[in-house]
């Protein structure tokens, strides 16, 4: 489903990415770990067609297409999503009926007919309860006065209603609480198909203990320096990453 | 607000044809042709003008109008009671003719002499040269008395049509609620084939005791037309006041809101949208004057400034010596979209009482591109997310208004003129 290439990427001249190789398989979740400062969010940030980057070399293919070629709203529209480590607040803007839009724009993109208000008040009932989001919160401003857990439950039910291909948590963990964390952990589970793929971007180990991931990788001064099964998670959260800095210094 | 005679050229010498016959009474009309010869138009220099020139109006060769008929209907509520207006003239056929009990109204130019002569009176002359201009030279306008205790359900909707080149229009209005009364009014301006044309138009209000009013006031005459539009409004005690003003075209837009809260226990509200594109230039000058003790004011204007146009948005709230306890609130926010657009916002507060509880902010900004771009990553283009947000922004003011009919026409005009396609 995505196939990462030899990925180099800048920003202000810096190079952040160095050569990153990442395939991705649909029904796969991975998990991508990594100390700050690795290249985590720029990746995530890539994927979604954030302008600020700069590719200077390498391919990704989304499901036989190039997606760097895409904009940001294509690349949504083509099935990928990006749950954003910091959600943004957008007063006045109605969660249902920028979702409505969405999802309209992205049928009209694929060529389907338009979601009818019966068809899409039923999803938004569904969907809200893979998060336990109280329907309120749906129909209120996007985000705002929303708690931490709040907003990344919002995220999550974003997720659920526009039903993405390959979904990219960003640092979905930080800032909730352990139920929290239970709560948006369950609802990707629950997302989670033969069809599609996610990609975990995470600092800690413990979303893993509620998200199980297929494969670990281990992202490090801009390239992935280590792969393995989900029990490479619990090594790097017993040892830190230490060594892996040690290991692949520059 | 004293006019500043700096130029010699004064008022009187402007290139403009003013033949016609006229409504206000003679000697009322002759003083303010009389002060015309000493007053000029205002300049740049003039505190209450700084930002809007109207040399534009000034040397275009403007002319009175004779009558015209026109066909079509008009009319943004289906229910209303509707006068229409063209071309400064009132149009017995296009205007509705049964009207429910409790309510006189009427065309000045309609009026008996003795009734109409004693109108028009209680504006300076000297302050404002458009309202000098409009006391000589308005050739008719719409008398509304609703009789004390009166529920008048059906609003009543004032059409201001200008069609044809070069027309000048001066339009005097008189709406007065009596105690315990309530009514609503919708002032709907446009233009047919119209060019260059300018409305010069002044609505006198009358709030009496207890009383309930509110105005619509929804501007889309053409790009290239004037107007300045001006509200004296004189709130009476426990009376409530709304005026809803919606500018979405006209070239030269200003409108100017004078309102006096006479009387305790009155509330006032002011709402304003402005969403302006190509050469637009839209003023809104506001003045809400508590006199008196335990008052409450809320004002809010917003707008959304594309292309090369410009806004100015100044609000003035007093509160005079003894008038305690009033709660006065003033916000206006703007968004600039693209770097030619501007904005001049000046909120002020003169405040000589010690117990008042007020605030007055402003706000100009672009869009925040991080909300874009999170709209963008859910599937929305650039220009969906963009819309959605403007269209959130100036939606809060848009919610201010109950009248249906105003509220379709202002949802057809986005999606025609501004190309909106989702409004919240």
């Amino acid at each position: 489903m995505l196939k990462i290439k030899n990925l180099h990427a800048s920003i202000d001249g810096k190079e952040i990415l160095k050569g990153l190789n990442l395939e991705v398989k649909a029904g796969e979740v991975h998990a991508i770990m990594g100390p700050n400062g690795a290249g985590k969010s720029t990746l995530a940030s890539i994927l979604a067609g954030r302008e600020e980057y700069e590719v200077t070399q390498g391919e990704v293919d989304f499901d036989g297409q190039d997606l760097l070629e895409k904009g940001t709203e294509d690349r949504a529209r083509e099935g990928l999503f990006l749950a954003f480590q910091y959600p943004v607040e957008i007063p006045g803007v109605s969660n249902v009926n920028f979702l409505r839009t969405a999802l309209n724009e992205i049928r009209e993109y694929r060529g389907e007919q338009p979601v009818s208000a019966k068809e899409f008040m039923q999803l938004v009932k569904d969907k809200s309860a893979i998060v336990e989001l109280d329907p309120k919160l749906a129909s209120r401003s996007v985000n705002e006065g929303f708690s931490g857990g709040e907003k990344k439950r919002n995220e999550i039910f974003q997720m659920a209603m526009l039903d993405p291909k390959l979904s990219i948590l960003d640092e979905t963990d930080s800032g909730l609480d352990i139920d929290a964390l239970r709560i948006v952990a369950n609802g990707v589970n629950t997302l989670k198909s033969d069809k599609n793929a996610t990609i975990v971007i995470t600092h800690y180990q413990r979303l893993l203990d509620y998200i199980v991931p297929d494969f670990v990788h281990v992202l490090y001064n801009g390239q992935i320096v280590k792969s393995g099964p989900k029990e490479l998670a619990l090594e790097l959260e017993e040892k830190g990453y230490d060594w892996i800095k040690a290991e692949f210094a520059e | 607000m004293s006019m500043q005679t700096i130029e010699k050229e004064t008022a009187s010498s402007a290139n403009w044809k003013l033949d016609g016959s006229f409504v206000l009474n003679s000697s009322l009309r002759e003083r303010a042709k009389q002060t015309l010869d000493e007053m000029s138009f205002p300049t740049t220099r003039t505190e209450a003008w700084k930002y809007t020139r109207v040399a534009k109006i000034k040397n275009a060769s403007l002319a009175i109008a004779a009558p015209k008929s026109i066909s079509g209907t008009f009319g943004l509520d289906a229910d209303s009671l509707k006068f229409v207006f063209v071309n400064g003239h009132f149009s017995k056929e296009l205007s509705s003719t049964s009207y429910p009990d409790g309510l006189k109204i009427l065309a000045l130019s309609q009026m008996d002499e003795a009734e109409r002569n004693v109108l028009g009176e209680s504006l300076s002359l000297d302050s404002n040269v458009f309202t000098t201009i409009n006391t000589a030279y308005a050739t008719d306008g719409l008398y509304v008395h609703v009789s004390a205790k009166m529920v008048i359900e059906p609003a009543i909707e004032i059409i201001q049509i200008n069609d044809g080149s070069n027309v000048l229009s001066n339009l005097r209005h008189i709406l007065r609620g009596e105690a315990f009364s309530e009514v609503k009014f919708i002032q709907h301006s446009i233009s047919l084939a119209g060019d260059s044309n300018f409305t010069n138009v002044i609505t006198e209000v009358a709030v009496a005791r207890n009383a309930k009013l509110t105005i619509d006031k929804l501007q889309e005459e053409n790009e290239n037309c004037f107007q300045i539009s001006q509200e004296f409004v004189d709130q009476g005690q426990d009376s409530n006041f709304t005026i809803n003003t919606i500018t979405l075209n006209g070239g030269l837009v200003r409108n100017d809101l004078t309102i006096e809260v006479n009387g305790q226990n009155c509330e006032t509200h002011l709402n304003g949208a402005y969403i302006l594109k190509g050469n637009q230039h839209v003023d809104n000058h506001t003045i809400v004057d508590h006199k008196v003790a335990h008052c409450e004011s809320n004002e809010l204007y917003k707008g959304v400034i594309s292309e090369k146009a410009t806004a100015v948005f100044n609000g003035k709230v007093f509160v005079r010596k003894d008038a305690q306890k009033i709660n006065a609130f003033q916000s206006n926010g703007n968004v600039l979209l693209g770097n030619d657009a501007s904005v001049n916002s000046k909120p002020e507060l003169e405040i000589y009482a010690d117990d008042v509880k007020c605030s007055h902010g402003s706000t100009t900004g672009q869009l925040d591109e991080e909300a874009v771009f999170y709209l963008r990553a859910r599937g929305l283009s650039d220009a969906s997310a963009r819309q959605l947000m403007v269209g959130a922004f100036v939606g809060e003011v848009f919610e201010k208004i109950e009248n249906e009919g105003v509220v379709d026409r202002i949802h057809a005009i986005l999606s025609e003129r501004f190309e909106w396609s989702n409004v919240n």
